[in-house]
């Protein structure tokens, strides 16, 4: 009984510092002045490799949850008689909600594991010791292009899942299921709100960027060396990760309907 | 792996498309036109009620769009709601008498504004006001007035209506 709250306690302090460390990692790469004629070309890397190889996954995922939302919604709506109302629908729910969040959870499982895995194998094949040796900072070098990088791809990512969904429920609803193309654009555009619900969409995005490469990077830089600690570190990734983005999207919601 | 060169390249196509699908939102899916706004004049009215009149809500003249409500406000003196339209410039002859209604579109639909023209030779110009107007109608309010005439016998619709009644009654008698 003793030693189960002893565990307990134990386990809360390690995770607080464990935080603690996390919060200092970012702190450190944030507030650094950074070197742009060095850290450009290896932040573009990181752009490419998290956010342009992302694509592909993106754009598919996003065409084929446009298409279900699209298909859903006509048969929901086609009871109460309002299928023309598709539109403000699927446009509404992918801007506001499906976007950021599916983007967050797709990104997490495809750029954040790799990132936590290649920083926790470097630390494991102690490749950052060895850079710490040649008097390169390995926080310059290896961790604040991969946060650059994926603070800069969310943001973009979310822009193309959403448009590349709408033209999905476009694909569906009016190719498909035949309604009329001028009530379709016509109904979205009167009730989406480029302030707040485009913008606010992309705002969420940013947040989400930033905990999803926050937790892979610290992840990655904490990971105990060894094959086991890796995998736990990823594994630990793509969990925390998704549990801060629905957590947070809850919040952030709340506040944006709040009107703050 | 690509060289550097490509691999910057590659991220400047992603950034282009980003902001290509960004513009599309903004102007296909929003229908963003607080920054071009069309060319045209704006017009006010004052209403008793505007219901659920919003800013961007359409004004219609037959049914055609001519034009969205741009802001709303509430007189302090009069405390009548003063509605500011933005009027395409392609509709410069409206005449300045007239009247301007707010409707709803289908039963449960959006309010919009309905400008009814009528024959003067003067037209509207930017900053005039349209004097004739008549206030959204509120649903609440009409099942009010039905209830109160049903349950109020002594109202004038509903003794017009017992008394026909009453003399049909006493025709089949006579038959």
């Amino acid at each position: 009984m003793l030693n189960q709250v002893e565990a307990l306690g134990r386990w809360g302090i390690d995770s607080l510092e464990q935080l603690g460390r996390a919060g200092v990692l970012l702190g450190r790469v944030v507030l650094r002045v950074p070197n742009l004629r060095k850290g450009f070309p290896l932040t573009m890397q990181q752009v490419y490799a998290e956010g342009v190889l992302s694509l592909l996954i993106i754009i598919v995922s996003g065409l084929f949850i446009g298409m279900v939302v699209a298909l859903q919604g006509y048969h929901t709506l086609a009871k109460f008689g309002a299928a023309q109302q598709l539109g403000p629908l699927v446009a509404l729910s992918v801007t506001r909600e499906l976007g950021p969040v599916v983007t967050a959870l797709l990104f997490a499982g495809r750029a954040g594991s790799a990132i936590t895995a290649e920083i926790g194998l470097m630390k494991a094949t102690e490749q950052l010791s060895s850079m710490e040796m040649m008097a390169v900072d390995p926080l310059h070098r290896v961790v604040s292009p991969r946060l650059w990088g994926g603070f800069i791809s969310m943001p973009m990512l979310t822009i193309v899942f959403n448009v590349v969904a709408i033209y999905g429920a476009y694909l569906i609803g009016v190719k498909w299921l035949g309604l009329n193309s001028g009530a379709f654009w016509a109904n979205m555009q009167t009730s989406v709100d480029f302030h707040l619900d485009v913008l606010n969409g992309i705002i969420k995005s940013i947040v989400f960027g930033l905990v999803v490469i926050w937790i892979s990077v610290s992840q990655g830089y904490e990971a105990e060396p060894t094959s086991a600690g890796i995998a736990k570190a990823t594994t630990n990734t793509v969990v925390y990760s998704s549990l801060a983005i629905l957590g947070l999207d809850f919040v952030l919601t709340a506040m944006m309907i709040g009107g703050w | 792996m690509l060289s550097q060169r490509a691999m910057n390249s590659f991220v400047g196509l992603f950034v282009l498309t980003a902001i290509l699908g960004l513009i599309i939102l903004a102007f296909k899916v929003s229908g963003l036109t607080s920054f071009l706004k069309p060319a045209g004049y704006d017009i006010s009215a004052a209403f008793e009620d505007i219901g659920s009149l919003k800013v961007r809500s359409p004004v219609k003249i037959g049914g055609v769009v001519v034009g969205e409500v741009s802001t709303i406000k509430l007189d302090p003196t009069s405390f009548k709601a003063v509605v500011i339209m933005h009027i395409d410039s392609h509709y410069r002859d409206i005449p300045d008498d007239s009247s301007i209604s707010i409707l709803t579109a289908g039963l449960l639909g959006d309010n919009y504004l309905a400008i009814n023209p009528m024959y003067n030779q003067t037209y509207l110009k930017n900053g005039s006001e349209i004097q004739d107007t008549h206030p959204a109608m509120i649903l609440e309010k009409l099942i009010g007035q039905l209830i109160y005439k049903l349950s109020n016998p002594a109202a004038p619709n509903t003794a017009t209506a017992s008394t026909t009644k009453t003399s049909e009654t006493n025709n089949a008698n006579h038959e």
